[in-house]
């Protein structure tokens, strides 16, 4: 077996040297009715050639998104992701390193996510932010509990713009967090009145934005409305590039910032591995859930890096804990910085700019087509069309030519009957001008 | 405008007190290790390490919110780019580069094969939310990774959503406790054991749980006596590592399962440890209800520096209906997927991230069990626990061993054999360090004092272990020698020597931020 290096000799003389007969005997602690004699019925070990045959065989049973001309988004991402970074991020050093609790032999690892913290601060407006949670929607209910610890309030209000997984995840989180979850209904049109919901006892008001159906909105009357109520302005980015060219959450009087931050970086995977940011201001730094790097020096008073603030985690403080976040985000953190790195500021915003003029010419296209309506006067990169018919069968019907044409949302607000004929469509600079005109094509030939 | 040579502030060169071979290069750099500026010390705002063209000026339609001001990020182009991680890449220690016997962590070998075949574009590049007919390959890969998972634990029911070990157990006690609830059973407490992984209590907490701590026995197993006292109708669950935090199997397990059980709770097993029994023993055999797998602990999918991981869950039947979504049903056209909790999964606990797990990892693990088959996963936990039994016995009379042998798949000693040279758990660990290896778990568990954990994994050749022993017991020798003073200084070649945590958690910096202009510094 090619990864365990022990020959028999070895293993003999190891056996020796511990003065046990056989391994047998190092197993003499587990009960005898629990001990397996017989073969589990699994199939033997495998060289290289045929696992790589069975695993290429499962995924050629799957259309990949770049096979074919893909619209689809709702918070998931297709972008560019350049060589460079998955070159960088499966140099051994990176990928087979630990959480790093011996600092001294971590650096590379401690050094990048304190430049992590720093973008994600930076491109989000906000002071601080930790080394990365899971993903945006588990940040995102980290940040509810959060808000819910910082004010002492049980309420959770969440706008109906908000992404039903991340709605639904912050949901299952609050389940035993003596807290009141307020969804919104789902809001096609992006006109929802959330500051009118906040009252005493509000922790929290979650807001997407862009929103799940795609509307861009300026937030700071929102702000306000919380500011002055005592509620924290929770604000959730989903797609992570728009911060290149949206004013940032955190000139919006956001006190939480979560994203997703798929979108750098990291492929699609088929909905993970990816990303959760969180940023805050630095007031609530002792309520932040997750690890944190820090700046420090050693005993040569040169400088370096350490996880900090851990007295906030649950290996010290146990059930006191502000989470039982452990393991997180760490290499998906790393392609991250480096793309961002790679982009810089000029690409960042550059690259923005490129998904909102794809985006426009898509929602151009679309207009376009009879019975088809555009819902979103501001967007960023993804738009909500109401077709003239259920929008299922038909993305189903055109997958079957090459195109995806975007998430129904019925497929995220199953129980939504009004919402059948919606569909939500994303362009990215992946996205060429030839690949519109299919998409509107075919959809004015399946539409017809 | 570029900032130019200055060098940032931390990065001088090595004074006087570094002492030997290393002191004062002219740079502060040291041969292969460079000193290398953050990001935002270097670069340019005028270059970038991509070429995108620029869109056609149009009329954004942001409704007014448009960017205004920079956002303050560097200007790099790649080749700085590659260089710039590549120089922190070489400040990392790393399981590619020797033995990690971090224990509780099961650094092993990582193989690279699993990382290719995770790139398959039928696999990384499927988007979450694309037609179930375009994704039948990846359901498949789902529902045969949960097939081998419930073979190995003999459990018939798996949730795959979680991210990770803690993600993992939260899953599992919410399940728990809306099966109680379900059952109209009000249920306010669970019982941890001492030696428990920090996230034990953390997760019973987040779940609206009292925990009550159980002591551990003088055998470093759970005190049978102690516990079925605290057992009644008050606990909901016990939430059990096996085997356990010191290394050792859980010897009455199935007894303490069986009044778990007449007292109406849950047995749920922080599965962390897999890596010592799998193949040999099945959770299931011993009563387990609830356990979940760390997919980047057993199953080799790599810790990425702290991920992602991966922390699918085994359920008994009983369970099954409070399952975190989405599930993968085998319908008519195929698999499909029920991602809301409604229809036959209105009972379920609901989503605990969005989308269906983490597909990547899913891969990496699953590519690792067709791999080694049944007979080489039932050899990794042999091969495992062999290795750990020769640390024990190869350092029992150089360290002290807190419980006899034989071990699992780690072993523990305490601090005793250190302390009549006033030289601590820490400093020993950083001696290691100068020696080339990574040192192993220390201070925890918290039930031994100054503990060292140390586990080497089936991966290890054995001149690796070799040379590992003939380092610890080399710097036994030098403490013997009265050398107590070089490790209380240690680690003296790393890229950094000691770091000052306290000064770093009492006045945080947590990002970099811009200098202050000359005139405003006064």
């Amino acid at each position: 077996m090619r990864y365990l290096p022990l020959t028999g000799a070895d293993r003999k003389a190891m056996l020796a040297a511990i003065g046990a007969a056989s391994v047998d005997d190092l197993f003499a602690d587990v009960p005898e009715a629990a001990r397996l004699t017989e073969p589990l019925d699994l199939p033997p070990h495998a060289g290289e050639i045929e696992v790589s045959r069975a695993l290429a065989a499962l995924a050629a049973r799957n259309v990949a998104a770049g096979e074919a001309a893909s619209f689809l988004g709702a918070g998931a991402y297709r972008h560019h992701v350049p060589a460079t970074v998955d070159h960088l991020i499966q140099r051994g050093e990176f990928l087979t390193s630990y959480t790093p609790y011996q600092p001294e032999i971590s650096q590379g690892t401690l050094q990048y996510l304190f430049e992590f913290q720093t973008q994600v601060a930076l491109i989000t407006g906000m002071e601080i932010a930790n080394a990365s949670l899971y993903d945006g929607a588990s940040a995102c209910a980290e940040a509810a509990l959060m808000a819910r610890r910082a004010t002492r309030r049980r309420k959770v209000v969440a706008s109906g713009g908000l992404h039903p997984h991340w709605r639904d995840t912050v949901a299952t989180l609050l389940r035993y967090a003596d807290a009141e979850l307020v969804a919104a209904p789902a809001d096609p049109l992006g006109g929802e009145d959330l500051a009118s919901r906040i009252d005493a006892d509000t922790a929290c008001v979650i807001v997407q934005n862009p929103g799940v159906f795609g509307h861009l909105r300026d937030l700071s009357a929102l702000g306000r409305a919380c500011a002055e109520k005592g509620a924290l302005l929770v604000v959730c980015v989903a797609e992570v590039v728009s911060l290149g060219l949206c004013v940032p959450p955190g000139a919006m009087g956001a006190d939480i910032v979560v994203a997703e931050g798929q979108g750098l970086g990291n492929g699609l995977n088929f909905g993970g591995p990816y990303l959760g940011l969180f940023a805050t201001r630095e007031r609530f730094v002792r309520q932040m859930p997750g690890r944190i790097a820090g700046q420090t020096v050693d005993a040569d008073g040169r400088r370096g890096w350490v996880l900090t603030l851990s007295t906030r985690e649950q290996h010290i403080r146990r059930e006191k804990a502000t989470s039982n976040i452990c393991t997180n985000s760490g290499l998906c953190a790393l392609a991250f910085t480096i793309h961002l790195a790679l982009l810089g500021e000029a690409g960042f915003r550059r690259l923005a700019r490129i998904n909102h003029a794809r985006a426009c010419e898509l929602a151009d296209r679309l207009a376009a087509i009879k019975g088809v309506a555009v819902l979103n006067d501001a967007f960023f990169n993804e738009i909500t069309v109401r077709l003239p018919a259920p929008a299922a069968p038909v993305v189903d019907r055109l997958a079957e030519d090459g195109v995806f044409a975007g998430v129904p949302a019925a497929r995220l607000f199953p129980g939504e009957g009004a919402l059948a004929d919606h569909l939500i469509l994303c362009a990215t600079e992946l996205n060429t001008a030839d690949e519109i005109e299919r998409l509107g094509t075919a959809l004015e030939g399946a539409l017809r | 405008m570029s900032r130019g040579p200055q060098r940032p502030a931390g990065t001088a060169p090595a004074t006087a007190s570094d002492g030997g071979a290393f002191a004062g290069t002219v740079g502060g750099n040291r041969a292969l290790l460079i000193e290398e500026p953050l990001l935002f010390e270097q670069g340019d705002p005028a270059r970038a390490g991509v070429d995108l063209p620029e869109p056609e000026d149009a009329a954004p339609r942001l409704g007014g919110i448009e960017r205004a001001g920079a956002i303050g990020l560097p200007g790099l182009s790649e080749p700085e780019v590659v260089r710039h991680f590549t120089r922190l890449s070489q400040k990392n220690y790393a399981i590619d580069a020797g033995l990690f016997p971090l224990g509780s962590c099961t650094m092993k070998h990582n193989p690279r094969l699993n990382e290719r075949l995770a790139r398959l574009p039928g696999f990384a590049d499927l988007h979450p939310l694309q037609p179930l007919a375009t994704v039948q390959g990846a359901l498949a890969l789902m529902d045969a990774l949960g097939h081998w998972l419930k073979v190995l634990t003999g459990m018939p029911v798996l949730a795959l959503p979680p991210a990770a070990g803690a993600h993992g157990e939260l899953c599992g006690m919410m399940v728990i406790r809306a099966a109680h609830d379900a059952a109209g059973e009000d249920r306010r407490r669970v019982l941890v054991p001492e030696s428990a992984h920090g996230t034990n209590p953390a997760t019973a907490a987040a779940c609206g749980y009292a925990v009550e701590s159980i002591p551990a026995d003088g055998r470093g197993r759970v005190d049978v006596a102690a516990l079925k006292g605290k057992l009644g109708p008050d606990i909901a669950a016990i939430m059990i590592t096996n085997p356990n935090t010191c290394g050792l199997f859980e010897t009455d397990i199935i007894e303490i399962a069986r009044a778990v059980h007449g007292a109406g709770a849950y047995f749920y097993c922080d599965g962390a440890n897999f890596n010592a029994i799998v193949g040999r023993v099945r959770p299931a055999d011993l009563g387990i209800d609830v356990m979940h797998f760390n997919l980047h602990k057993t199953f080799s999918t790599p810790h990425g520096g702290g991920g992602p991981g991966a922390g699918p869950v085994a359920l008994v039947e009983a369970l099954a209906p409070f399952a975190p979504v989405p599930w993968i049903v085998h319908g008519r056209d195929g698999f499909a997927l029920r991602e809301t909790a409604e229809g036959e999964a209105a009972r379920s606990i609901g989503r605990l991230k969005a989308f269906h797990g983490q597909m990547g990892m899913f891969v990496r693990a699953y590519a690792y069990m067709l791999s080694h088959g049944g007979d080489g996963l039932r050899q990794v936990a042999e091969d495992a626990v062999l290795a750990a039994n020769y640390l024990l016995a190869s350092l029992e009379d150089t360290l002290s061993p807190a419980y006899p042998g034989p071990c699992m798949h780690e072993c523990l000693f305490d601090d005793e054999a250190l302390r009549p040279y006033d030289v601590s758990t820490l400093d020993f660990a950083k001696a290691l360090i100068d020696e080339g290896f990574h040192p192993t778990t220390i201070y925890f568990p918290l039930v031994v004092h100054g503990a060292m954990l140390a586990e080497p994994t089936e991966t290890e050749p054995k001149a690796e272990l070799d040379r590992f022993i003939a380092a610890v017991r080399g710097l036994k020798d030098r403490l013997e020698r009265g050398g107590a003073e070089r490790l209380k200084s240690a680690p003296h070649y790393s890229p950094r020597r000691r770091l000052d945590e306290t000064r770093a958690a009492r006045a945080p910096v947590l990002r970099w931020s811009p200098p202050r202009p000359p005139e405003a510094a006064e």
